[in-house]
């Protein structure tokens, strides 16, 4: 399983998004493999993954997708981001 | 693994702003004075929200403000500015902002080991809140849980 972590420029932001990501798939007891990414290179990094997170304000930039994309309003925020993903993943 | 070391001079409490851009380049101005950017880099943390949007605001009252490496990054750093009164950055959840984080770092590897340490204390959701109500630079410090740098930034640091 591959999920996207997706930033504008895939440097901060999608890392903390990685690192909550990751925590929060390890509470649900998910193997899965999370990827930062930024809006340059999503199309590549979202070809084969299952889920990209985000934020609301980078939807718009993402196209056309296969992936869920859900989006994360407080990316600090590990029960969000653990009830997100187990609606998506579950 | 740790943060880097946060300068007092990195930390600036209790601005007025009229708005975002001034927010985010208080939060510029004080990597500048920290030695860790040049001020160019400022103006492309600008550059980022205007072109992406506020997605920088990545919990409520928390601006993340960031751009990619590139040669106006002396050194990998992190500032902190805290505003008297809080300002919109336009997203839609999270507004309005009342603590800004800037954030630079040399190359895309640099950052993840303090990314990983920043989470550690953000996950704590008490801690916006009581950074935006912090007293003092070294109360900032403090609350982050960064150790003061060491050597000659700290006999700097004696000056203040």
């Amino acid at each position: 399983m591959k999920i996207v972590a997706l930033c504008g420029v895939g440097i901060g932001t999608s890392a903390i998004l990685k690192v909550n990501a990751e925590r929060a798939l390890e509470r649900l007891d998910i193997e899965a493999d999370v990827t930062a990414a930024d809006i340059a290179s999503v199309k590549l990094a979202a070809a084969d993954a299952q889920v990209i997170l985000t934020s609301s304000e980078l939807v718009p930039s993402i196209g056309k997708t296969n992936a869920d994309v859900i989006i994360i309003d407080n990316f600090f925020d590990l029960d969000e981001l653990t009830a997100k993903l187990e609606i998506a993943l579950g | 693994m740790s943060l880097p070391p946060l300068p007092l001079d990195a930390i600036d409490v209790g601005l007025h702003v009229p708005d975002w851009r001034a927010a985010v380049g208080a939060a510029g101005a004080a990597l500048e004075r920290s030695g860790s950017t040049a001020p160019g880099y400022t103006e492309r943390m600008v550059g980022v929200i205007e072109e992406f949007g506020a997605y920088v605001v990545i919990a409520p009252g928390l601006a993340l403000a960031h751009a990619r490496p590139g040669p106006d990054v002396l050194t990998g750093g992190l500032s902190v500015v805290t505003l008297a009164e809080p300002v919109a950055f336009g997203h839609p959840h999270n507004d309005p902002v009342n603590v800004v984080l800037g954030l630079a770092v040399t190359t895309g590897d640099e950052h993840v080991h303090f990314v990983a340490e920043l989470a550690n204390v953000f996950n704590d959701s008490s801690i916006i809140p009581a950074l935006a109500a912090a007293p003092d630079a070294a109360s900032v410090r403090s609350l982050l849980g960064i150790a003061a740098p060491t050597g000659a930034d700290a006999s700097t640091e004696e000056h203040k």
